[in-house]
């Protein structure tokens, strides 16, 4: 937080360090922090990144590769036979 | 960057293209609107429509907040620019947008005081640096944008700068895409809804589209795995015989929107009764204005404006774009009259915009699309 009263924060920028409004996501100072990820919009955090749940659509999307690839070594063991 | 080079990976995008073929039917022809121009830009920058199969295709929507600005509102915009002790501030890509005579740009070149911000937080710090100025921001964009304008007008209330105003252009997503719905002009099977406005407003404004139109909609991210697996969400919703609002993008949009946000824009905002869409023609209830607490800072009622509405060019089709009925190729100028330096529509300016995706991307032609 670089100034309170405004809601400014400092954030990481894809590695360039500036100043964002996180007012739309707390008013009071609950809501996010350090470490926290967040949507930029126009100078705005808009919405807070869900760790959590990246790491489960991703889970989900590596799980399909998994099965395809099961189903590609299935494949290429039957046309042995 | 963490959450985005994981949802970039060409492996897994094939593996999800493979998916896809195998859950079609290769009998159906599959009509997919991705409703926001930040996905059509993505499509094309990641080439995700060449790992789609032949019988799916995406159709372009209305969700680009510049391109859906009529000639009338640049006008009136310009008109206002150009008034007295005047600094007019706007977007970047709004700058190059034609009105009936010029666009911003050109009027600048004539010795307006136009100027480019990044946030309306900018327009507010110029106002307070030039306090015998009076400096308006023209507002534009979907409810993804609106809450920053409403809270930077709540600040400016709040510390007494007398010397801010803006000319409000926010639209919000449900009208234009219950217009689309009701035109005969276009069969769709489903959507990839826009991810972006959805982190403000929610998942529920959409379940209208399952329920009364009976096609699916999946709130998705914006990159190539995001887009992809969205695409085969609404292909299972189809071939399963469901129809619903599902959420692909759970990561950054919880289901009841961002309350906070919503609460922000009620306060400073009202819906204005009609709104032109460029294109689209007159929606009521579809843009926003400053309520009658906010009135002193409205540039519309501080300025005169000719307010009238303007026809576009005869040459443009942006309106058959927008609506999806055409791809950007199909519009007479596109490529030659058009370009991204010399636009004749709107499509063409914007980054979002399916013609500049189409232009920017190498895509001229036909190419691998299906009758
Ligand atoms: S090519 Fe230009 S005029 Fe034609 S639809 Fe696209 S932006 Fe509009």
């Amino acid at each position: 937080m670089v100034d309170e009263a405004n809601r400014l924060a400092r954030v990481d920028v894809a590695g360039v360090r500036r100043n964002v409004n996180v007012g739309l996501l707390d008013d009071d100072g609950e809501g996010v922090g350090p470490g926290d990820w967040v949507l930029i919009h126009v100078g705005f955090a808009i919405s807070q990144v869900d760790e959590e749940e990246a790491l489960a659509t991703r889970r989900l999307l590596e799980g399909m590769g998994a099965d395809y690839e099961q189903e590609l070594e299935e494949l290429k063991a039957s046309a042995i036979e | 960057m963490k959450f985005v080079d994981e949802f970039r990976d060409a492996e897994l995008g094939r593996v999800l293209a493979g998916e896809i073929l195998a859950a079609v039917d290769p009998e159906r022809h599959y009509k997919l609107m991705e409703v926001c121009g930040g996905h059509t830009h993505s499509i094309y920058k990641y080439g995700v429509d060449d790992l789609l199969p032949d019988n799916v295709e995406l159709v372009h929507g209305p969700g680009c907040p510049v391109c859906v600005i009529p000639m009338g509102r640049v006008d009136d915009g310009i008109a206002i620019a150009r008034a007295e002790n005047v600094i007019f501030t706007c977007f970047g890509d709004m700058m190059r947008v034609p009105g009936s005579e010029q666009s911003l740009l050109e009027a600048k070149a004539e010795g307006a005081d136009v100027r480019m911000v990044y946030s309306p937080l900018d327009a507010l710090r110029l106002a307070k640096a030039n306090p015998d100025r009076d400096v308006v921001f023209f507002a534009l964009g979907f409810e993804t944008t609106a809450p920053s304008t409403a809270l930077t007008m709540k600040r400016a209330k709040a510390e007494g700068v007398s010397n801010f105003f803006c000319m409000c252009n926010h639209v919000t997503i449900v009208p234009p895409l219950r217009a689309l719905l009701d035109s005969p002009d276009l069969r769709l099977d489903g959507f990839i809804g826009p991810g972006h406005v959805s982190t403000v407003v929610g998942a529920r404004p959409f379940e209208f589209i399952p329920a009364d139109y009976g096609k699916p909609v999946v709130i998705s991210g914006f990159e190539p795995l995001d887009i992809l697996q969205s695409a085969l969400m609404i292909i299972n919703q189809l071939e399963g015989e469901r129809c619903e609002v599902e959420n692909q993008y759970t990561r950054v949009v919880p289901y009841e929107g961002n309350l906070r946000a919503l609460e922000v824009m009620a306060e400073v905002f009202e819906l204005r009764p009609h709104f032109e869409w460029r294109g689209l023609g007159f929606i009521s209830q579809s843009a926003l204005r400053l309520s009658d607490a906010y009135a002193e800072f409205d540039a519309e009622r501080r300025y005169e404006t000719p307010g009238v509405r303007v026809a576009d060019p005869k040459a443009c089709q942006c309106g058959e774009v927008l609506k999806g009925v055409i791809k950007p190729w199909e519009c007479k100028v596109f490529g030659t009259a058009c370009t991204p330096e010399h636009a004749i529509g709107t499509c063409m300016v914007s980054p979002e915009g399916a013609c500049a995706a189409y232009y920017n991307y190498g895509r001229f032609a036909r190419d691998r699309e299906v009758v």
